[in-house]
């Protein structure tokens, strides 16, 4: 009987000393690509981040409206905020690297699945960006526009703008992403129904008066008599 | 190079009909039906009783007019002239009309019509605008004669203005062109001058008239190639100011037109203007400037209202173009009612060269940067008009000639700014 409950342990004991043996040499090998990775990955964070001072892309975000966004959120600036996206993305990469040489059934898959993931994320990130350059510059048209034009609701103008270019832009990075695309649109959907009809209401019902004065305005009843007391420029 | 691209061949024809030619009269029209006849008449009658032994072509660049422009352009008999005048001229006088484009642009109408300058080898090109309701027969004269008889470049106009009229001109425009290239042009933005052919030439020879730049201010550029080029430059009076065109009325427009095409030659030109430390006298034939008191009609308060909406509005950017200390002066501003309103001379010249080096940055875009200066404008307007509500014609030249002293004195600071602005 003892015979051979110590000849079922020494087999045990084999065979965890061969999975240390088959396994060892792997986990430091997957070490070693953490700690590289690591390192790769916080100087690709410095160079992403040194680039980013270069091209003032602080002052760009900082035009765009994005750093206010950020701000409000109580995040780090962009630049610090996209080197570190780049710093993560680098280094769980290279840990998911390490892990798969580990040969460990089921987590090759995930692995595979991230990396899968890293051109949509890139791609939402994308357009993120441009969304909110976009949302920053069309705003700031409108509302110089609105501005001299005399238009009493200008400030109200520009920031619909914005709030509906950037709804429209989130939407479409989660749909890249994939994240929630149904529940996104449906939200994308009603937000924008509600918005439009609040407007067409708060115009039609609650602004008579601005209504009346937007439409002469626009038919050109009075604006002939507006310029006539211009000064002539030149 | 230019010929190939701009001049058809039916237009390369009549021009080689034509042949070589001593004075180039061009119109840029668009729907000029009301005021072109009188405008050609004027020319003519100028050709017939100062120029009649001269080779000389009259240019129409139309923009596709529908009006029937063109129509009347060729309509106008020089006999009819002939018979008012008494005087006949020794050499026929033809018009050529070509159709640059579907809509109007003033810089394909002067590159048309320079074009056309530099193949007939003209010795002088004189722009008038078919607008000129108040031409004389004697324009012609006063603008060509410093080219023929004393060898200048550039024939810059002088007018006889309302005293509230030609603001931008007066207030940002003029001192600043001469504080920073040093020559006091008082209408670098002109609707009538004349270039020699060497000018004419040059110009159509250089570059960017592929750029919204050039193509909507080549006027403003002329002037200022004129003066950087080591050009002679002088003025001559005309007489009284015809009124504006419907696009100077879009005040935004007239913005793009002018202060953009100035801002923007400052870009190309810093080596030369950032020397110039003195402003030069440019020769002036007839009156330096003449200046009429009728009253006017405008809206005070409307002024003030844009005034103070876009510096509450516009916060944002302004704060990305201006300087801290500018923009709390310019909210202070804002607070004030009529009575007390006054936009300072130093207060707006600094206000314009911080917006000149946000251009060069492009700290935000261009275009946008222009439109915010607007409101601004608008501001300095409205305190012209009370400064010189009463004020005489003297009183109003001195003025503007104390605020070009307050640009030329702060120039130091454009060059600081241009410098440093973030």
């Amino acid at each position: 009987m003892w015979q051979i409950i110590v000849s079922e342990l020494m087999q045990v004991l084999h065979e965890l000393a061969a999975g240390v043996e088959h396994y060892l040499p792997r986990a430091v090998v997957m070490l070693v690509i953490a700690v590289a990775g690591w390192l790769i990955a916080y100087l690709m964070k410095v160079l992403v981040r040194s680039v980013l001072r270069w091209t003032r892309f602080s002052k760009l975000s900082e035009h765009t409206g994005a750093a206010q966004l950020l701000n409000q959120a109580a995040l780090p600036s962009s630049s610090e905020l996209l080197s570190r996206v780049v710093f993560w993305v680098a280094w769980v990469g290279f840990v998911l690297i390490g892990v798969s040489i580990l040969g460990i059934v089921g987590l090759e898959e995930y692995t595979a699945r991230f990396f899968l993931f890293l051109p949509r994320l890139f791609a939402a990130l994308a357009i993120l960006f441009f969304g909110l350059l976009a949302a920053g510059f069309f705003s700031r048209a409108a509302l110089l526009a609105a501005v001299n034009a005399n238009f009493r609701a200008s400030r109200l103008l520009s920031v619909s703008i914005r709030i509906f270019i950037s709804i429209f832009t989130l939407s479409m990075a989660f749909e890249v992403l994939g994240v929630a695309e149904r529940t996104i649109l449906i939200a994308f959907g009603t937000a924008f129904g509600a918005v439009m009809f609040g407007l067409a209401i708060a115009f039609g019902l609650g602004g008579q008066d601005l209504a009346r004065e937007f439409l002469e305005e626009r038919l050109d009843k009075r604006r002939g008599q507006q310029k006539e007391d211009e000064l002539s420029p030149l | 190079m230019a010929e190939e691209t701009l001049l058809n061949d039916e237009f390369l024809r009549q021009l080689m009909n034509v042949g070589e030619v001593d004075i180039l009269v061009g119109l840029p029209t668009y729907n000029n039906a009301r005021t072109i006849e009188p405008v050609v008449r004027a020319i003519q009658a100028g050709i017939l009783k100062c120029f009649p032994r001269e080779r000389v072509v009259i240019v129409s660049a139309d923009g596709g007019s529908q009006d029937g422009t063109r129509d009347l352009v060729t309509g106008v008999s020089i006999d009819d002239v002939w018979k008012a005048s008494k005087v006949y001229a020794l050499r026929t006088l033809p018009v050529v009309i070509t159709q640059y484009g579907h809509s109007p642009e003033a810089g394909l109408a002067l590159r048309t019509i320079l074009s056309a300058a530099d193949l007939l080898r003209a010795r002088a090109c004189v722009l008038i605008s078919p607008d000129s309701s108040t031409i004389e027969v004697d324009w012609l004269q006063r603008l060509v004669r410093p080219i023929y008889n004393e060898g200048f470049d550039l024939v810059s106009p002088m007018y006889r203005r309302q005293k509230f009229a030609g603001v931008l001109m007066r207030d940002l425009l003029y001192p600043m062109t001469r504080a920073v290239y040093g020559v006091g042009i008082r209408e670098p933005y002109a609707s009538e001058f004349a270039i020699s052919g060497r000018l004419a030439t040059d110009f159509l020879n250089g570059e960017g008239w592929d750029d919204d730049t050039t193509r909507n201010g080549a006027a403003i550029l002329l002037s200022v190639m004129a003066i950087t080029g080591k050009y002679r430059v002088c003025q001559a009076f005309l007489g009284v100011k015809p009124p504006q065109d419907r696009s100077s009325a879009d005040l935004v427009e007239a913005m793009r037109r002018t202060v953009g095409a100035l801002f923007s030659s400052l870009d190309a030109n810093f080596q030369f203007w950032s020397g110039v430390t003195a402003c030069q006298p440019v020769k002036t034939f007839g009156p330096e400037s003449e200046v009429t008191l009728e009253p006017i009609t405008v809206d005070l308060g409307r002024m003030r209202e844009m005034f103070v909406t876009g510096v509450g509005e516009l916060e944002a950017v302004f704060k990305t173009v201006l300087d801290e200390r500018t923009l709390s002066e310019l909210q202070k501003l804002a607070s004030l009612e009529i009575d007390a309103f006054r936009y300072p001379a130093e207060l707006w010249a600094k206000t314009v060269f911080e917006f000149a080096a946000s251009y060069h940055k492009s700290v935000i875009s261009r275009d946008h940067i222009l439109q915010a200066l607007v409101p601004l404008y608008r501001g300095r307007a409205l305190s012209f008009l009370l400064e010189n509500q009463d004020a005489s014609a003297e009183d109003v030249e001195k003025n503007v000639e104390s605020l070009c002293g307050e640009f030329e004195r702060l120039k130091p600071y454009l060059l600081e700014v241009w410098a440093d602005r973030k």
